[in-house]
């Protein structure tokens, strides 16, 4: 047991990633990592809300009617999000502000549902918000590394503070505006998936036919 | 008119729902394999947009708002804290009711969006769209054309990268990057090209 929880936090963070490999999430990991403030609200607000879901949806597994399960999951999310979103208002009001839409596309979020639907509607409650968690974390560790990569080389920032300085306040530093557009994330989670499976070559996929 | 016109052209090239905000990711990788799904996948998000965009507008103008719903005598209720659950009913509902409709009166177009039409329901785009008609205060012509605008939007750019994708098959990809890595890489190129949209008012 102690064997299968560990397995089922950490293999969503490099063997069985949801953004490089399961495909799941990927709209808001996109928008939001052009800083790392921003970012890291978000991942912490996914990761609960999966977590929380997952919870809820393998506690009432067995009395979810198959027909109507995806409404019902999405009732559960909707209703956890708009808790996140009221907390988020509540206390970091200018991030919240920043995020706009964003907050709320977590009920549409594929990682929710994906995992609600795959995992949790099988398994006992406590693994599935240990798996909760691990996607959250998997989801996380890219967003993080996508904004890293985008506030550091877009404006010389890390968190707000300047660590490079730019040209613009005297330093040597031309900031890459590119890394500040949409396409730059586009580039950089397809540079991470291609040094993701070139280390652990067998998520490579198939020739499509 | 040209007010209009403006927010069609901003809705389809300039704020490309997939291309410049990432919205409706998902399926844009997930069906973008062949020109034809693409193609079904794409008038099925149109169509549903296009309906559920203003329907939400109603909804947040008669029932939502902070005092919306003065005609019931309830002038000082604020619901707007239910706005998710209530967009997303409204869209699940929808898209339901758009499934049945289909299958009773159009059974071609039916059997040809096929499992496409009940996944539109966890679409980000369709939901994106509400949320920016809510945040943006749009009235009920502007969100009639915000809806449809970025539902041709949407379809534009998946039918685009799924002709890209026809053609990938000739050209020889590295191995880890093969499948998703070098689709992300072709977005990315997309969202440069209509970058160049940016900055066109009408």
């Amino acid at each position: 047991m102690a064997t299968n929880m560990k397995s089922t936090l950490f293999d969503p963070l490099f063997e069985n990633n949801p953004i490089a490999l399961q495909v799941l999430g990927i709209c808001s990991a996109l928008a939001v990592t052009t800083k790392m403030e921003t970012a890291l609200v978000m991942a912490a607000a996914v990761t609960l809300v999966t977590a929380c879901s997952n919870f809820a949806v393998s506690l009432l597994r067995n009395m979810i009617p198959s027909s109507i399960r995806i409404i019902v999951q999405l009732t559960i999310i909707a209703s956890l999000v708009i808790v996140a979103d009221q907390v988020l208002k509540a206390y970091v009001y200018d991030i919240s502000k920043q995020l706009s839409v964003f907050v709320g596309l977590i009920i549409t979020n594929c990682i929710l549902m994906g995992r609600a639907e795959g995992f949790a509607m099988q398994n006992p409650p406590v693994l599935s918000f240990v798996d909760g968690i691990g996607n959250g974390l998997g989801y996380s560790m890219v967003l993080v590394c996508v904004a890293f990569i985008r506030e550091l080389l877009g404006s010389g920032k890390l968190l707000g503070h300047s660590l490079i300085p730019t040209v613009n306040e005297g330093g040597w530093y031309q900031p890459n505006g590119l890394m500040v557009t949409s396409a730059a994330a586009f580039f950089i989670i397809g540079i991470f998936i291609w040094a993701l499976r070139s280390w652990k070559p067998y998520q490579i996929e198939s020739d499509e036919a | 008119m040209e007010h209009y016109l403006s927010l069609a052209v901003k809705s389809i090239f300039v704020e490309n729902m997939a291309l410049a905000f990432f919205l409706g990711m998902c399926s844009f990788l997930a069906v973008s394999k062949k020109v034809k799904t693409a193609m079904g996948l794409g008038v099925a998000v149109i169509f549903v947009l296009a309906v559920t965009t203003p329907m939400n507008n109603l909804l947040l103008q008669y029932v939502l708002k902070p005092g919306a719903l003065a005609w019931a005598g309830l002038g000082d209720m604020d619901l707007s804290f239910l706005g998710f659950l209530a967009y997303i009913g409204t869209i699940a509902a929808i898209v339901q009711i758009v499934e049945m409709t289909l299958d009773k009166y159009v059974p071609a177009l039916y059997a040809a969006l096929g499992v496409f039409l009940p996944l539109i329901a966890v679409n980000c785009a369709i939901l994106g769209a509400s949320l920016f008609m809510v945040e943006r205060d749009y009235n009920l012509g502007e969100s009639i054309v915000f809806g449809l605008g970025s539902g041709i939007g949407w379809a534009l750019a998946i039918v685009a990268l799924a002709s890209i994708r026809e053609r990938m098959r000739y050209s020889n990809v590295p191995g880890p990057l093969r499948g998703l890595g070098i689709t992300f890489i072709l977005t990315g190129l997309m969202a440069i090209g209509f970058m160049a949209f940016g900055g066109i008012q009408l």
